[in-house]
């Protein structure tokens, strides 16, 4: 929740890159001369994505300038959602699900981790500013708990080393692979699947 | 048109018209917080719920249209219930600060709470507090109170025109604000105090100076400009403490400007309360009969052709036609004008200085032209009205001059005078618009009437359109733009000088005596004229004066002022003049009783029923009469369009503190290059 006030430092400018500006101009002309305005929530996601996972101020300007529409609307827009981060939150935006399914299986270890490695508190910077955690509400891969996402991607099945390891391998700035750590192919049953085994591709 | 039943009386209502205005016109009042006729409908308050026949649950009536056979109940105890649970809902995180909010005795919460309030709270968690916003010089806000009615946002968004205003967040963190809480930057911004049906919005100059029910109310008009809003004057004692609109369709509908709203301090500051004489460059207080008798000899020892007078912009109809009597009775000349610049007046015909299309026009014209005229600094209310029409019949407004943001979109051309000489000859394609529209307006400013060759472009805009048919029996094209209170009374009540140029014979030194009442507009070197300074503020005018006779403000007299419509109407006296002035009327009349052993009129009936027979001679006169005009030559030359600092146009204003404040508000923005 405390990621939707903008942040004190805040860049001078902004501008969509090359490739920004081809997918934002791709979604504009979706809709109809004069409701362009429309489009408001995909730019200000792919100014999140340009911008290291956060939107300054510079960036709802521009997108308010892009689209032709007052300030405030699109900063109404980007404080109501919470999926729009307003101030940093680094290169690896890390968000562990902490709700019932996950929290049985131990999400508590994924935090701590999260702890020892990132920051001492939620919504903080690392000390070399690439990564941030918070805890969020579920993720929607109960199956697979525990879990966290980072960026776009789920790693599930994990456990506190299995955590580390991947902490370590981001502020190394590898990417490390998504998916079960447990070895499981998307949230079949370990050790091979019990039921359905005479239809193939079930 | 759809018939229902409310509280079993049967009502029918136009097409589209809400529930909720179906109730009031059976006669069941509803309580509401977000609905407001003159907004869009948001129905977020769900205080105006209502039961209807068939539907399991309340329905917000605001929001519901009213349709054919509903049966809708008011008074039921389900209604009432449900209203009982929105309000204690509300009061759940409103603060009960009541004592030393500003809003207390007109606060709609309050009021409603009385009927529907819960006398206990079960909310055990913490209330919610919100930080207070900056909304810049007039508007205190205490956030705290909000209950998310959102009819400030509507208003800004809709009415004013400039969408500064948003909620953001959400939920129970749901904050108004304006963007990063910069000033907000419209001439009708102090409206959504009133608006606001609680007190987080309150006004900024008038924080905790008095209670509504201390108050003494005036119905009254402003006359910060020429639209002549109707206001309520609200008084303590003799101090005027805030000026709040007056509900007038045909002229403010609701709103008022900021100036309108906040000069109202500047009726204490920089006040001529008592007479003064200039004796060796410094004012000494005199009595008034000091200064009469100094008045008369020195009218006794010039020769009559060398006195001359000049009316102000803020005086009212009263003063000017004494004036003007006493010039023609008692000093027997003609030596008088109401104009402080060489502007172009035809008033051979009265649409030649009114507003003719009228301010409800607006919307039902297709084209509007602006020459001349930047209708958001000089006619604020006006300016509101053509964004009424753009948003409501999306019509096309065309500008001479790029006037900035006027708050509705604009085709602006390049302001030269030889632009407007095509146009009305009939030869682009502007013209043929003007020509296929069937109401259009063209709305001249006063900017153009002071130009060399106003005359000739005046005719030939007038020539156009009587040539094209545009004058018709229900609709008048031409439209002038006046900025001040008093000019069009002032015209028609004849208080001009055709003859001879009476600014070039005061530039040059000609006169010996120099009669101003409320004129401080006058650009002229100070020789060894004899300025009688007749005012009320301590402005350009008292201070080249040799002689001051202390008058009355709009706000402590009766007069009748006329809008640039040419609508007449009264300002009632609020308050009283300080110290030993008078009203205006009565310090001529009473001059003119020292001069002459006797008084113009008896008393102000006398002086009131003279006035108006003379205005209906006049303008019989003008439908007989017609003179020959004086045309100036065509001449190519730029248009400038000189608006008076708005927030300084008149002494009022200068005198006002808040003003200072609004000005500077704007000026920090600009020079911080945050606006845009």
């Amino acid at each position: 929740m405390s990621l939707r006030r903008p942040a004190k430092n805040q860049p001078e400018t902004f501008e969509f890159s090359s490739s920004s500006m081809e997918e934002a101009n791709k979604i504009v002309s979706n809709y109809p001369e004069g409701k362009q305005q429309s489009a408001v929530m995909t730019l200000l996601y792919i100014a999140q994505k340009q911008n290291n996972n956060w939107i300054p101020l510079a960036a709802m300007k521009y997108i308010a300038k892009f689209l032709d529409m007052p300030y405030i609307k699109v900063y109404e827009v980007a404080t109501f959602y919470t999926m729009y981060n307003l101030s940093p939150v680094g290169k690896y935006f890390v968000q562990v699900c902490t709700t019932t399914p996950c929290m049985i299986r131990g999400a508590n270890k994924l935090v701590e981790a999260c702890r020892e490695k990132i920051s001492d508190k939620e919504n903080e910077l690392s000390n070399d500013k690439s990564c941030s955690w918070m805890e969020v509400e579920c993720l929607g891969a109960c199956v697979n708990a525990p879990m966290m996402q980072i960026n776009d991607n789920y790693y599930e099945d994990l456990d506190k080393e299995k955590t580390l390891e991947i902490f370590d391998k981001i502020l190394k700035g590898e990417d490390p692979k998504p998916g079960s750590y447990r070895g499981r192919l998307n949230t079949e049953p370990e050790n091979n699947r019990k039921t359905l085994m005479d239809i193939k591709n079930a | 048109m759809p018939k229902l039943k409310v509280n079993d009386i049967e009502v029918e209502v136009e097409e589209g018209l809400t529930v909720l205005q179906a109730c009031e016109k059976a006669g069941a009042e509803i309580p509401r917080f977000c609905y407001h006729e003159k907004l869009s409908i948001a129905g977020n308050c769900r205080m105006c719920l209502v039961e209807m026949e068939k539907s399991p649950k309340p329905i917000a009536s605001c929001a519901m249209p009213a349709a054919e056979g509903m049966n809708i109940k008011t008074n039921t105890p389900f209604v009432e219930k449900a209203r009982k649970g929105v309000m204690e809902f509300l009061l759940a995180n409103h603060p009960l600060d009541c004592p030393v909010c500003d809003q207390g005795g007109e606060c709609d919460l309050q009021d409603q709470s009385m009927f529907y309030g819960v006398d206990k709270s079960r909310f055990k968690e913490n209330k919610r507090a919100v930080p207070e916003k900056y909304m810049g010089p007039l508007i205190k806000t205490q956030m705290t109170r909000c209950i998310h009615c959102t009819r400030c946002v509507r208003f800004a968004t809709e009415v004013a025109g400039v969408s500064e205003l948003g909620a953001i967040g959400r939920g129970e963190d749901m904050q108004i604000t304006t963007y990063l809480e910069q000033s907000m930057q419209s001439e009708l911004s102090a409206n959504v105090i009133d608006l606001c049906p609680v007190g987080a919005l309150t006004s900024k100059p008038y924080v905790f100076e008095a209670r509504p029910w201390e108050l003494k109310k005036t119905e009254t008009v402003d006359v910060m400009d020429a639209v002549g809003s109707n206001v309520r004057v609200d008084t303590y004692d003799w101090e005027v403490k805030r000026v709040l609109p007056l509900i007038n369709e045909d002229i403010n509908e609701e709103w008022i400007s900021d100036k309108t709203r906040y000069a109202c301090d500047g009726l204490s500051n920089q006040r001529l309360d008592t007479p003064f004489i200039k004796y060796n460059g410094k004012f000494e207080k005199a009595s008034w009969s000091e200064v009469f008798k100094i008045i008369k000899s020195k009218f006794e020892n010039s020769s009559k052709d060398k006195v001359c007078g000049f009316v102000g912009d803020l005086t009212n109809m009263e003063t000017g036609y004494i004036f003007k009597e006493f010039f023609d009775r008692t000093l027997n000349n003609n030596n008088y004008d109401s104009r402080s610049d060489n502007r172009f007046l035809d008033n051979s015909e009265r649409e030649n200085y009114i507003f003719n299309s009228s301010i409800n026009g607006i919307e039902d014209a297709d084209l509007i032209f602006l020459i001349g005229a930047n209708p958001r600094y000089e006619a604020t209310i006006l300016n509101a009205r053509i964004r009424k029409a753009f948003v409501n019949n999306n019509t096309k407004v065309i500008s001479l001059n790029d006037l900035g943001d006027l708050t509705y979109p604009y085709k602006n051309l390049d302001g030269q005078t030889q632009t407007i000489k095509t146009i009305f000859e009939g030869s682009e394609e502007i013209s043929k618009e003007i020509i296929r529209a069937t109401k259009p307006m063209i709305i001249i400013g006063e900017s153009l009437l002071k130009l060399n060759s106003a005359g000739h472009l005046f005719n030939l805009i007038k020539n156009f359109l009587k040539k094209n048919n545009k004058f018709t029996d229900d609709w008048n094209p031409l439209n002038i733009l006046s900025c001040d209170a008093s000019t069009v009374g002032n015209f028609d009540l004849g208080i001009l000088n055709s003859e001879k140029n009476l600014l070039e014979e005061l530039k040059s030194n000609k006169f010996e005596i120099v009669y101003l009442v409320g004129q401080d507009n006058l650009e002229f070197n100070k020789k060894d004229e004899f300025v009688i300074y007749q005012g009320s503020h301590g402005d350009k005018g008292a201070e080249i004066a040799d002689i001051i006779l202390p008058g009355s403000a709009y706000t402590e007299q009766d007069g009748y002022f006329t809008n640039l419509e040419g609508k007449i109407q009264k300002a009632y006296k609020a308050s009283y003049p300080p110290g030993e002035a008078k009203e205006d009327w009565q310090i001529i009349n009473e001059l003119a009783e020292v001069m002459n052993n006797r008084k113009l009129f008896n008393d102000k009936e006398e002086l009131e029923s003279s006035m108006f027979n003379y205005i209906k001679l006049q303008q019989e006169k003008q439908i007989t009469e017609n003179k020959v005009q004086m045309i100036s030559d065509f001449m190519n030359e730029k248009l400038n369009i000189r608006i008076k600092d708005y927030y300084f146009s008149n002494v009022i204003a200068r005198s006002s503190k808040t003003m200072i404040e609004c000005n500077d508000s704007k000026l920090n923005i600009k020079s911080t290059g945050t606006e845009g």
